[in-house]
């Protein structure tokens, strides 16, 4: 598979995803379909030709030509604050991808698997999520989700209502809860992580993504516990805007 | 010709000469690893070169640590699409490490610590161009930037700057390493836009 020359894209949907973070859902008629975890890079040009160019992770998966993206504002930034606070449905933008082939799961894969997010990291671990749902997957899969408070958490409401026996979702939340909520309040733990996750002796395959600290703490946890570290697969964000 | 994002260019940044085409400055120094980071002793730290008839030689963190020592300033550009201006470094040049091995290799695999690896042309190497470095702003590089040594190749995209590196192997013909098999290119050259197959 080559990654070829920018696709023409224009905007199909725009929707809230969270507390500063929006879905953006592309048409691009010329989009070779994606799978699950990869990303592209997104192109904009202004009146004048001036251009420039961020990495996202696609929310969606599969063979359609509606590729779904998730933005999260980043403070001071280029490009995501146009993203999220200017962009309207039939907006034209260029993709170049999907990009990335390493961090993607299979669905037909039985292996026990996990996926681990941090804030906006959860947008390529969605669409995992969705393309297990999709296949009716027998993988057993396990995700957990740190956010700082209900608000900030992109896709909450389709994960709660989330129907899939062997899907289990934890959240983690580190400044506020919700007021039903049961568990402590913090940043995540590894006692969490352990009680959340597979155990590792069934040897599951991990999907870490999110900040630099985040992954990087969930990372050396996961290998403290006994996952073996060619089993973890990572994604970090920072430095984007 | 691209088509117009309505609106957009409101919030543009400074434009530098400095910058490869389609990259953005950074002051962070964002972090691009497939794993988790390999946490090394420089007790048992060795690096290695072997050539391609098998022919080796390594070095222990202290025998590293008695080659000449070079500083770097240079310029460093991410995949990713990041580019981070002026950073320093300090390292022994390939240059060094390769004296009196005579080879007729196209190209070198840098091999590291927690198995990642990553192709890289001799020519790109040689001639003051690479480094092995173990210092990042006067300081010992961190353990999620590479530490204690990776490969310093800024030239090229900066997953050729392989971190927690522990060897090269001479190659006869050039081949894909760990992200060149997964979709970036063999090369790398930022200033090309070498950026995926």
């Amino acid at each position: 598979m080559s990654v070829g020359a920018w696709l023409a894209a224009s905007v199909l949907e725009v929707r809230p995803a969270a507390l500063g973070a929006r879905a953006l859902v592309l048409d691009v008629p010329d989009w070779p379909g994606n799978l699950p975890g990869q990303h592209l890079d997104l192109r904009l040009t202004a009146e004048d030709g001036y251009q420039a160019v961020r990495s996202y992770s696609i929310a969606s998966f599969g063979s359609g030509t509606a590729v779904e993206l998730g933005v999260d504002e980043v403070e001071d930034g280029e490009v995501s604050p146009y993203l999220v606070e200017d962009v309207r449905v039939g907006d034209q933008m260029e993709v170049k991808g999907p990009l990335g082939q390493y961090f993607v799961w299979d669905a037909t894969d039985p292996s026990p698997v996990q996926l681990i997010a941090g804030g906006s990291g959860i947008v390529p671990l969605i669409a995992m999520v969705r393309a297990h749902v999709a296949a009716d997957a027998t993988a057993s899969l396990r995700l957990v989700y740190s956010v700082k408070d209900a608000d900030r958490a992109m896709y909450r409401d389709e994960l709660l209502v989330l129907d899939a026996p062997r899907i289990s979702t934890t959240w983690a939340y580190t400044r506020e809860a919700p007021r039903d909520w049961a568990g402590t309040v913090g940043r995540l733990s590894a006692t969490v992580l352990a009680e959340a996750l597979h155990p590792a002796s069934v040897d599951p395959v991990s999907f870490v993504c999110g900040p630099t600290p985040f992954v990087e703490f969930v990372a050396e946890t996961l290998v403290a516990l006994g996952y073996r570290p060619e089993r973890i697969r990572t994604e970090r964000f920072g430095g984007e805007s | 010709m691209a088509p117009v994002s309505r609106g957009f260019g409101a919030r543009r940044r400074e434009t530098n000469d400095r910058l490869p085409p389609g990259q953005y400055l950074t002051t962070d120094f964002p972090v691009l690893s497939a794993g988790p980071t390999p946490r090394l002793d420089t007790v048992e730290w060795r690096f290695a070169i072997r050539d391609e008839r098998g022919e080796s030689r390594s070095w222990t963190w202290d025998e590293f640590h008695a080659l000449p020592f070079e500083d770097i300033h240079t310029d460093i550009h991410c995949v990713t699409r990041w580019s981070k201006l002026d950073t320093r470094w300090r390292g022994v040049s390939v240059d060094t490490l390769m004296a009196g091995i005579e080879t007729d290799a196209e190209a070198a695999m840098a091999h590291c610590y927690g198995g990642y690896t990553t192709n890289v042309p001799i020519a790109d190497l040689l001639g003051g161009k690479a480094w092995v470095v173990t210092e990042f702003d006067g300081a010992p590089i961190d353990p999620e930037h590479g530490g204690p040594a990776r490969l310093l190749v800024p030239h090229l995209n900066f997953w050729k700057s392989a971190k927690w590196v522990r060897g090269l192997s001479l190659l006869r013909r050039d081949e894909p390493g760990f992200w060149e098999q997964n979709g970036y290119n063999m090369h790398g050259d930022p200033w090309r836009e070498e950026r995926y197959w």
